[in-house]
């Protein structure tokens, strides 16, 4: 096949990806879009196994062992994504983006191995580029799969002289990177490497549990920056075509991740050097809560005009989006207004909880977002929050320096009656105190929130 | 490839980037997000081209790995975001 021809296919595979992305954007595209994208992937990789590099011939080397890899790939891929519970997926979106930034960190050192004195300034200058950027997201996205597993604390982790070992650590990257380019060898770039590893690190460490999503969004851009790296190393416009749109398309959709949840992305990015030992807040006195049984709930809902179900990670967790469900098409045979309101970043990440609902058959048009349902609170007579916290916390509105402050919430504190189903008195994934559950109107239904909304729809159907 | 073509080609994509996806909804940030994050499992044709000229057993191994975790993002990513978007069906 010519280079030409080559180079041809690589560029219809990139408008296939400039396609996906803008299907991507739309919800009655977004399937066919992804479909789009994937043809072009599938495209791009077939048309490799055609081509002769310079210096090489047909089949290529290593055939057995390039279909052999592949093949594992796909027997670890393919199931992963196939069974991984719909509640778990933001981790491994987490996980398939640092894998994929380790790839390109690893094709960048074999590809400077190989080229070895032959390599031109330029060359080298990109390899460290990607080997420092492929690094970080891959050690950086690896905790954002441990924090979202709750495998390690959520909270941001934070020690004493925390930022000088990062400024440290970044500025170690920084002048091994160029010790690389000036005096080239193994050693050095594997130094680098290793570096760059415990920098993704100690980067994301200190990023709080809400922020996770912003970052694995924008390391998602880094890895696309790497791998248009990748190809101006390896000569490859299909490379530089898909890194470079996904290093853009993925820079903006981190900043509107952050605007929606009210997040300044440059605190997020910079929280490391900002960030302070918080003060444990927690100084546990027992403070009376009001706790209701499924039956004092069932009456307050029977005789309420208005009620909005405010669905969290928790309702997700439990599995009870099919009783949630149960309870609404209920209450609403009761002549009673029901509406969801959801917050963008219910769930664990912007858009998770519409996806989860969706998965229960939830009317489209009962989904209220945040700007439509907060106007409404007030003519709410009652607030039910399953298994969500920060996003109903008032302490975003009011307490300055909470690390929540300044995300926008759903106001349940202006409807005449809010019911917290809750399994505990737990804080959120935030980590923090929530004033709302002490509140005189506020009732709390302790419990599995499956559990506790089916003991509701049968007292309520007993009514 | 001349380096002008290259800056060309990277400048028209950067733009072609912010403008496909600035007017998404927030229902659409995470099947986005993980479309996108399929898309640079492209990565894949890169490493199966240093495997083909990998000449020392250092290289070979190290160019098996990253074909290895490149499919799993490209392939993996795919599947999990039409798993996504399997849920928007049938809606208006």
């Amino acid at each position: 096949m010519s280079r030409t021809l080559y180079d041809l296919i690589g560029l219809f595979a990139g408008v296939c990806f400039i396609l996906a992305l803008k299907g991507l954007s739309h919800p009655k595209t977004a399937r066919r879009g992804n479909r789009i994208g994937a043809v072009g992937a599938t495209i791009a990789t077939l048309v490799v196994f055609f081509y002769t590099n310079p210096g090489s011939s047909l089949p290529l080397n290593n055939l057995g062992w390039i279909l052999g890899a592949i093949a594992v790939g796909g027997v670890i891929g393919v199931p992963a994504a196939r069974k991984v519970q719909m509640t778990q997926m933001p981790q491994l979106v987490a996980l398939f983006n640092g894998v994929g930034g380790g790839a390109a960190a690893l094709v960048a050192i074999v590809e400077y191995l190989h080229l070895g004195t032959n390599a031109t300034t330029a060359d080298v200058i990109f390899t460290v580029f990607t080997v420092i950027v492929g690094c970080v997201s891959f050690s950086g996205s690896i905790i954002t799969f441990l924090k979202l597993q709750e495998l390690m604390t959520t909270r941001p982790v934070v020690f004493p002289g925390g930022r000088f070992v990062i400024a440290a650590t970044l500025v170690a990257v920084l002048g091994v990177g160029a010790w690389v380019v000036s005096a080239l060898g193994t050693a050095p770039l594997l130094i680098l490497a290793a570096l760059s590893l415990l920098f993704g690190i100690l980067f994301v460490l200190p990023v709080g549990g809400a922020d996770v999503p912003i970052v694995i969004s924008l390391l998602n851009a880094f890895t696309g920056l790497t791998v248009a790296a990748s190809g101006y190393v390896l000569n490859s416009v299909l490379l530089i075509i898909a890194g470079t749109l996904v290093g853009a398309s993925g820079t903006i959709l981190t900043r509107l991740m952050a605007e929606a949840m009210g997040r300044s992305l440059f605190g997020t990015l910079f929280g490391a050097f900002t960030a302070k030992p918080q003060a444990s807040s927690g100084v546990a006195e027992e403070r009376p809560v009001r706790s209701g049984s499924p039956d004092d709930v069932a009456i307050l809902l029977n005789y309420a005009r208005r009620v909005v179900i405010v669905p969290g990670f928790g309702l997700a967790v439990a599995q009870a989006q099919h009783t949630v469900r149960e309870l609404a098409d209920l209450m609403i045979s009761k002549g009673i207004d029901v509406a969801y309101g959801i917050h963008p970043v219910a769930g664990r990440m912007p858009g998770h909880m519409n996806v989860l609902l969706a998965e229960a058959n939830v009317p489209y048009d009962q989904l209220l977002e945040m700007d439509e349902v907060n106007p409404t609170f007030g003519q709410t007579d009652v607030a039910i929050v399953i298994g969500a916290n920060d996003v109903v916390n008032p302490a975003a509105q009011n307490t300055p320096g909470c690390p929540i402050y300044g995300m926008p919430i759903l106001e349940v504190s202006n409807a005449a009656n809010v019911v917290f189903l809750k399994r505990s008195m737990r804080p959120g994934f935030a980590g923090i105190e929530n004033e709302l559950l002490y509140d005189p109107k506020t009732m709390l239904l302790f419990g599995d929130a499956k559990a506790s909304l089916t003991k509701v729809v049968s007292a309520l159907k007993a009514l | 490839m001349s380096a002008v073509a290259i800056i060309s080609i990277f400048t028209l994509a950067v733009f072609v980037g912010f403008e496909v996806v600035s007017k998404v909804s927030s229902t659409l940030h995470t099947p986005l997000m993980s479309g996108a994050n399929a898309i640079h499992g492209v990565i894949l044709v890169g490493a199966i081209i240093v495997a083909d000229h990998s000449s020392t057993n250092l290289e070979l191994g190290l160019a098996v790995a990253a074909i290895i975790l490149a499919t799993i993002n490209m392939v993996g990513g795919f599947v999990v975001t039409d798993r996504m978007l399997e849920m928007f069906k049938g809606k208006k």
